[in-house]
């Protein structure tokens, strides 16, 4: 039996496909059978997040059609031992994802991996219902800042009434993982700090993504930033993967790295 | 913060404060009406057209809330009837 991980956030553009990509690949270094799926139909993007863009073939909406079978339509990533990635459509077809037949190909899937992530559009539409309706455990993705904070407890209550195991009388495991996170700036009382937003949505930390070029850099290389283990946001998604799979680890990359004598007393950056 | 900041008066919340508060109160604003059943607004607004057969309200001088507790709910009409 997988288990089934969304990425969801309600608001776009906060880092869903980033930390899907991330965390899927970190969950098949550790040597679990894992593959990503896109739900974002119309919108795929997580190809090219993963760099398969060019190695797809069928998608999701194919296998649901019974157009390809699944084998057909899984691509295994080259880089990466037990990774796959599922693409989503570019139809506009927003009814193409149902019910039944999501649940069918996830049940497919749960007999031979070990973690299913599904990478949900941004919204609260079919396509993100979909993709968390499903699902055993959620990474709620979140940047330090009102808008993003507010959909994110949208969508927890989405979870906790509209998902599978809500209407089955049991609870979404709920983790919040705080991206593009920049200590100089909530040092300065200019951004919601780690602490503030843990107040506010109240479920446990995941992890805090640093804001990063690395992230920039990994996206237009096609490359998971959490192979660049050099940079500070590949660590922090390093230790997200292991904080998942149970270990305690300290969260890092939260103070703004120490400033010299001169520095402090000038008020220098 | 450097030692010339020592000096400036700071009574003015951070933006992250500000930011944290408005939050706050939105949220559990929100949250408050998360468990509300579909059929509230609807119930709300034939409640007033019932009041206002025989007395002349406006629609903000009548306010319905639903608490839920444990075992019990409270469905709650506050009217204020005019002098």
């Amino acid at each position: 039996m997988a288990k089934i991980i969304v990425v969801t956030s309600g608001k776009g553009g906060v880092g869903k496909t980033t930390t899907s990509a991330a965390m899927g690949t970190g969950l098949a270094l550790q040597g679990f059978k894992t593959v990503v799926i896109d739900f974002d139909v119309g919108l795929r993007n997580l190809d090219l997040i993963m760099g398969c863009e060019r190695r797809v073939v069928y998608d999701f909406v194919n296998v649901i059609k019974q157009e390809a079978n699944l084998n057909q339509a899984l691509i295994k990533d080259k880089r990466t031992e037990n990774l796959y990635v599922l693409p989503a459509s570019q139809t506009r077809d927003k009814d193409a994802l149902t019910q039944e037949g999501v649940e069918a190909v996830l049940n497919e899937l749960s007999e031979t991996f070990d973690y299913i992530i599904c990478d949900s559009p941004a919204g609260i539409e079919k396509g993100a219902q979909m993709a968390l309706y499903f699902a055993d455990v959620a990474i709620v993705t979140t940047n330090p800042e009102v808008s993003s904070v507010r959909d994110s407890d949208r969508i927890l209550g989405i979870l906790q009434s509209k998902s599978r195991r809500a209407e089955r009388g049991e609870v979404v495991e709920e983790h919040l993982l705080l991206t593009r996170y920049n200590p100089s700036r909530v040092e300065a009382g200019e951004m919601l700090s780690v602490a503030d937003v843990e107040d506010i949505l109240a479920i446990p930390l995941l992890g805090v993504i640093p804001e990063s070029e690395a992230v920039l850099k990994a996206s237009n290389a096609g490359v998971p930033v959490i192979l660049d283990a050099e940079s500070d946001a590949g660590q922090a998604y390093d230790d997200a993967v292991q904080r998942l799979l149970g270990k305690e680890l300290e969260h890092r990359f939260l103070q703004v790295p120490k400033k010299g004598f001169f520095q402090r007393i000038l008020g220098g950056r | 913060m450097s030692f010339f900041d020592y000096f400036r008066s700071n009574k003015k919340p951070t933006s992250a404060e500000l930011a944290k508060e408005r939050l706050q109160i939105i949220v559990a604003h929100e949250r408050g009406k998360r468990n509300n059943p579909d059929y509230l607004p609807q119930m709300q607004q034939e409640i007033i057209e019932v009041i206002k057969k025989y007395v002349s309200i406006d629609q903000d001088q009548v306010s319905v809330q639903l608490d839920s507790n444990d075992d019990c709910s409270v469905l709650e009409v506050n009217v204020t009837l005019p002098d």
